[in-house]
């Protein structure tokens, strides 16, 4: 295909991507290194309230913004302040003090390594989780009759097609203080259980969660992949003597090694931008994620005001995690690449 | 079973095994789902009692004079299964019969929603006001047995305007998958045809693209959304528009941010579709986009499809990015839905709410039955070989 007709097809998709995604990260990359703020004056105001005789009046020195004498609005000053951002972000010095002392719980109390702590741990615990459960239905369902395949994959894509903010607040409903499955354990352990007062239990809901959700996903993808496992490796296999547990580590699991894969991928770009459930758990009072994180700095606050910068710097740091994360298979996909032009 | 080889057969136990995991899996998949479901027809006493039982048949709700009657659940059943029956019998046929040529697409639209009208009319209005006269007359069969109560249906789509974030919902995800899909085909077509060095490198920055947190694109949008009507006047004068809490804003921001999975899973797809086909057409005298346009489309359907079903998913589901960039009037329904939540102070706006989650789930429902085999069978095709 020549260059041009190239062009021509994927243009629009590459000047959506560089309008949408390329330019947006560069101004994140640059306002992470500035601040805009309202410019402030300071002005003597003498106030006075009616008195008797003489009225009382106190003068003091007030700081206020300064307003556009045409538009009226806040007159506001960019500054270029380097790593600041960044290092309210981090708190590298608390940090630092937090190791040296090896105080965890200090540590902890900087918001964005407790962000950093939880979205690490729940993209590695569920990684592993996601593909065993995938591959567990999916065998399953391939050993199981035709005639209930269907139905069978039609409940088991319910989770996945489900809307993660409602499907985290719909176990939410469960779990909550007069939910059904909080009732229901109450009443065999005849304890008292308050699934949403404390961290971890908040954490292993999302764990199972995003399990919950995502596992059909890998489902779906491996069950395609058995549908073509070569039959005559397998018979062969099996006159060999392979046991059923030598088929499936010797013939299957590397048949869907690629697909195994692709999902590690896809799980590990999705869980690390966990958020939803947050949302879903309302668990933002005791944990939080990286993603969130960004998101609490963009809301406004009780002034009206967003924390741009902080945001940035925020968003900053977590596109580096990403990278860091993809690394490896960047490394792979170049090597094949290279691989197949020689 | 006969006639598997002996060493193919399996155990008793690994049999038994296997079809309890799944019944166990399929418990857990559903449960929650169902479970709300329920919880959103019952009062509020009902919805959050401590006896399950109690959710299920909901007494308080029966007693206030919300229930279903035996007769009401056997009459309710044999409509669904014959509406259900018609719509996969009776309208497609007639749908083919009447639509103009060449444009079963637009016969599909229009024939969908006049059945969908006449279903929610038969089923809601007719079927009601004869078990009206019915019941009372039936005795025993006719006293309800399950407490049922839409009445916080009608408070969240009646009295709260939900279907404001209905219709929001409706624009924002019909813009994001149509012009996802028109561009993201080009895109992908242009891709797999192309074996250069810059189609490598597009498509290696497009994966650093999709596994981008949404939040870190969201500090960029956020300030320049906002004050956008300062930042377009010297060039569109007066007229600028603030982006922000704009439904067409947040199309566009919803299609690139897809535009990454949309290249890379159109890609393979028509990587599936062999070259010949293309070269044939050029022999004939087409273009490369009338190559694309009449003999490469048509075959694609399948691959379009699945890729517009992720899309659907993606702008449907998103609260992120909606909630930031829309404001209060322009809100979609996942946003919509948080905020109910943030509100709610008593048992009855959390049933209400968990009614709203209900109305959001209940497309995606019908989304699965209808494109299942798509789904399952689009990704064997494609995704997978990506």
């Amino acid at each position: 295909m020549k260059f041009k007709t190239f062009i021509w097809f994927v243009g629009p998709s590459l000047f959506l991507m560089l309008l949408f995604i390329a330019l947006p990260l560069y101004a994140v990359l640059m306002g992470s290194f500035q601040v805009t703020q309202p410019v402030m004056q300071t002005v003597e105001v003498e106030s006075c309230s009616a008195g008797f005789l003489t009225q009382s009046c106190t003068t003091e020195i007030r700081t206020i913004p300064v307003l556009d004498e045409e538009t009226g609005e806040m007159l506001t000053t960019t500054e270029w302040v380097g790593w600041l951002s960044y290092e309210r972000v981090l708190e590298p010095q608390r940090a630092w003090d937090a190791i040296t002392s090896l105080n965890y719980g200090a540590l902890m109390q900087i918001d964005f390594w407790a962000a950093l702590r939880f979205t690490l741990m729940f993209t590695f615990i569920t990684l592993p989780l996601v593909i065993g459960v995938g591959l567990a239905i999916a065998l399953a369902v391939n050993n199981a009759a035709k005639s209930i395949r269907g139905p069978i994959i039609f409940i088991s894509l319910l989770p996945f097609i489900i809307t993660p903010v409602i499907g985290s607040l719909s176990i939410y409903w469960l779990f909550v203080g007069d939910g059904i499955l909080t009732r229901g354990i109450e009443n065999l352990l005849d304890r008292d259980i308050a699934m949403f007062a404390q961290a971890w239990t908040i954490e292993l809901l999302m764990l199972f969660y995003r399990v919950w959700h995502v596992a059909p996903f890998a489902f779906v993808i491996f069950y395609a992949g058995l549908q073509t496992v070569n039959q005559d490796t397998l018979e062969s296999a099996i006159i060999d003597g392979a046991t059923r547990w030598d088929r499936l580590k010797y013939v299957i699991i590397p048949h869907l090694m690629p697909l195994i894969i692709f999902i590690a991928l896809i799980h590990l770009m999705d869980s690390y931008r966990v958020f939803d459930e947050i949302v879903g758990f309302r668990a933002e009072a005791h944990v939080i994620s990286l993603q969130y994180l960004t998101f609490d700095f963009l809301q406004p606050d009780d002034a009206g005001n967003r924390a741009f910068s902080r945001a940035s710097a925020s968003s900053m740091l977590t596109m580096v995690g990403i990278v860091i994360l993809l690394i490896p298979l960047l490394r792979r996909t170049w090597r094949d690449h290279k691989g197949s032009s020689h | 079973m006969s006639d598997t080889p002996r060493a193919m057969r399996q155990p008793f136990s690994l049999r038994f095994g296997s079809a309890a995991f799944l019944a166990f899996w399929c418990l857990l998949a559903a449960f929650p789902i169902v479970w709300i479901t329920l919880m959103s027809f019952k009062s509020p006493v009902d919805a959050f009692a401590a006896n399950p039982f109690d959710v299920i048949f909901g007494p308080v709700t029966r007693d206030r004079g919300n229930g279903l009657s035996v007769l009401d659940i056997v009459l309710g059943l044999v409509v669904l299964f014959f509406a259900i029956k018609l719509a996969f019998s009776w309208l497609p046929r007639k749908v083919n019969e009447w639509s103009p040529n060449g444009h079963v697409w637009a016969g599909w639209i229009i024939g969908a929603m006049a059945y969908g009208v006449a279903f929610i009319f038969a089923f809601f209005l007719i079927l009601p006001a004869i078990l009206g006269v019915l019941n009372p007359i039936l005795g025993p069969l006719g006293n309800p047995i399950i407490g049922l109560t839409t009445e916080h249906y009608q408070t969240i789509w009646v009295e709260r305007g939900f279907y404001n974030n209905f219709i929001n919902s409706l624009i924002v995800v019909g813009g994001t998958v149509t012009i996802s899909l028109t561009i993201g085909t080009l895109a992908g077509y242009g891709l797999a045809r192309s074996g250069s060095n810059i189609a490598f490198w597009i498509l290696i920055v497009a994966l650093i693209f999709r596994a981008l947190p949404h939040s870190v694109l969201l500090a960029g949008y956020l300030p320049v959304f906002v004050n956008s009507a300062e930042i377009l006047r010297p060039w569109l004068g007066d007229n600028a528009p603030t982006l922000y809490g704009q439904p067409l804003a947040v199309i566009a921001v919803l299609v690139s941010i897809n535009q990454p999975f949309t290249i890379w899973m159109l890609r393979s797809f028509f990587q599936n579709i062999p070259n010949e086909l293309d070269e044939a057409a050029r022999v004939d005298g087409c273009t490369h986009f009338q190559a694309f346009r009449w003999v490469i489309m048509p075959v694609m359907w399948p691959g379009v499809i699945t890729t517009g079903l992720f899309s659907f998913l993606l702008a449907y589901n998103d609260y992120l990015i909606t909630a930031l960039l829309l404001d209060g009037t322009n809100q979609t329904m996942v946003p919509a839905i948080a905020g109910f939540f943030n509100r709610e102070t008593t048992t009855t706006d959390q049933v209400v709410a968990v009614a709203a989650a209900v109305s959001i789930i209940a497309p995606l429902f019908l989304l699965v039955m209808i494109f299942q085999r798509q789904i399952v069978s689009g990704l064997t095709a494609g995704a997978v070989k990506g």
